[in-house]
């Protein structure tokens, strides 16, 4: 008996993880998928519709600003973040002296929540006193400065506090990659006459490909989930305008009694990241086979 | 001599540098607004501007902050709410952390048919958006009787969180020479003696890395806090945004600028003390194995 409980004793520490695992994760996507399917409002109701929850998010406008939205945000708020992170760690790995203040300076603001940020940005972008004011005061009196307030250009308020907050971290990511290139490579480059620019772009950012990568993934992750941020800075405001998925999801779910829609559009997201993450984790596997 | 030297200093490393330096100061800059902001009266803000040292501090805003502000109908200030943040904080790292420990090393030294799979469906923990649980879990917790209290939010924060901290022990582990194991095992070792005298002693670091990840998501976190609190158990992050939404009475910039430094703080001080590990833990954990 004691043996049997000695031999299996690994399982047996994992089986409650295992345990709530299934029930949590894999039990609970089962069970938001089928509630999808269901014409539930307020409260979960198992009569069965098809996927007129599906027709019906896709049939609202709001969810089309939304998912707009996300792929604005995605789009600059990775290419932004990547670009900026990559020169910093660039100009970072040149042998600078302070090295670790100026890299402790940009990474900080990934140890604040999203809500802070949120908060601080909206205090800086206010429209009347935040930057406006500090131009204006400058001198350039005809100077505006209000995406806050206006609907076609919240989002974009959203991509520079969201770039402010993570490119430290993308910066490091790179960093630690520049710091794992071969010394004698970029010697052997320099004997041969290449130029710093040709050094960088023809050998070392071709190698930096697993780092652009994973980037790509995480960027795209906190992208994806970004509520809170929305939440904090605009309140998806003005009106709807710069709303992305999660936050819809949580409108339809918890304010607006729709947990039928809610759970069809916390689905459509949930496949969202698998179509970032299958590809990524099939790369990821095949590389390490050969 | 002096001529010579200067001009031997590269154009593009002064460049470099000042490069460095700007960026440092744009980064810096939203910190040093909320602080100045924070010291300043209502007039004065009014009537400066957003990069203006103030001209008379005052730590009005601060104690209205901490004791008296609106979070919507109750004005009591951030206090009750950091406290209710640090008592779903501490019990729901200390305990994903420590299952996290087992899991890791029973995931990387006792390897058994099927451990790898499992460790996978995991590691998938790590990546689900969040909203795809939210409904169930709410009903869970309902149906548990711990809608809306801090021991409902801890048990959210460790079910999700088991997944990261899985994940950091069980590479940490891997690395450990599985001959270690061998030897020990031959000596009469079991699992647990093994664990304690060989694993224990050297964990220090992902111990440290672990936890402050924990501290950092759970303080921070707040999409699980808006959904599954009631009024009187919201943590920090929540209580925060309805302060910056409540304005009765004209909108104080300088409360909520301490407000946001006071909610921000905690991860801040962590942040100074042991940034090293703080940034072990991110590339780690968005890294994967």
């Amino acid at each position: 008996m004691f043996n049997f409980l000695e031999k299996n004793l690994p399982k047996i520490v994992l089986a409650p993880t295992t345990i709530v695992m299934i029930v949590c994760m894999y039990g609970f996507i089962v069970w938001t998928g089928l509630l999808s399917l269901t014409k539930s409002r307020m409260m979960p109701q198992w009569e069965f519709v098809g996927l007129d929850q599906y027709v019906r998010l896709f049939n609202n406008p709001r969810w089309h600003v939304a998912v707009d939205n996300l792929f604005i945000f995605l789009i600059l708020f990775i290419l932004i973040a990547l670009v900026l992170g990559l020169l910093l760690a660039i100009f970072l790995d040149q042998k600078i002296r302070n090295e670790g203040v100026i890299r402790t300076i940009y990474l900080y603001p990934m140890a604040i929540s999203f809500i802070v940020t949120g908060t601080a940005w909206k205090w800086i972008l206010n429209p009347g006193l935040g930057i406006e004011k500090l131009v204006n005061d400058l001198g350039f009196v005809g100077f505006e400065f209000r995406w806050l307030v206006e609907s076609d250009m919240a989002i974009y308020t959203i991509v520079i506090a969201a770039v402010w907050q993570s490119s430290g971290f993308v910066m490091a990511l790179f960093l630690a990659g520049l710091r794992g290139v071969d010394d004698n490579l970029t010697k052997a480059a320099k004997i041969d006459g290449a130029s710093t620019i040709r050094l960088y772009w023809h050998i070392i950012l071709p190698l930096m490909r697993p780092v652009f990568f994973s980037a790509i993934v995480i960027l795209t992750h906190i992208a994806i989930k970004s509520f809170d941020l929305v939440q904090a800075l605009t309140g998806g405001g003005p009106g709807y305008s710069s709303d992305l998925p999660a936050n819809f999801m949580y409108t339809y779910s918890f304010n607006r009694a729709q947990i039928g829609v809610g759970a069809a559009s916390a689905m459509i997201m949930l496949f969202g990241v698998l179509a970032v993450l299958i590809p990524y984790l099939y790369s990821e596997l095949r590389e390490k086979k050969t | 001599m002096n001529r010579h030297i200067l001009t031997n200093i590269n154009i593009g490393r002064v460049m470099i540098y000042l490069i460095l330096l700007f960026f440092a100061l744009i980064y810096l800059a939203p910190l040093y607004v909320m602080f100045t902001t924070s010291l300043k009266g209502i007039e004065e803000i009014r009537s400066g501007n957003l990069m203006a040292l103030p001209v008379d501090p005052t730590f009005y805003a601060w104690a209205k902050a901490w004791s008296s502000a609106c979070t919507g109908s109750e004005c009591k200030g951030l206090a009750p709410y950091f406290w209710n943040s640090v008592r779903i904080v501490f019990p729901a790292v200390i305990i994903s952390t420590i299952i996290g420990a087992f899991n890791g090393y029973s995931l990387a030294k006792w390897k058994f048919k099927g451990s790898e799979l499992l460790f996978g469906a995991l590691l998938f923990g790590c990546f689900i958006p969040f909203q795809v649980i939210l409904l169930p879990m709410a009903k869970l917790l309902g149906s548990l009787g711990l809608a809306n209290t801090v021991t409902g939010l801890v048990m959210v924060h460790v079910i999700y969180g088991v997944a990261f901290t899985t994940l950091f022990f069980r590479n940490y582990y891997v690395g450990i020479p599985t001959e270690l194991v061998r030897a020990a095992k031959l000596d009469g070792a079991g699992f647990f003696a093994i664990f304690r005298h060989i694993f224990l002693p050297l964990s220090t670091p992902i111990f440290v890395v672990t936890i402050i990840w924990q501290f950092t998501q759970i303080w921070n976190d707040f999409l699980f806090g808006v959904v599954y609190s009631g009024s009187g158990t919201q943590p920090i992050t929540v209580a925060l945004n309805n302060l910056v939404n409540t304005s009765v009475g004209g909108k104080e910039y300088n409360v909520d600028m301490a407000a946001a430094i006071i909610a921000a703080l905690p991860t801040l001080v962590v942040y100074v003390i042991a940034g090293k590990y703080f940034v072990r833990g991110l590339t780690a954990g968005a890294v994967k194995g």
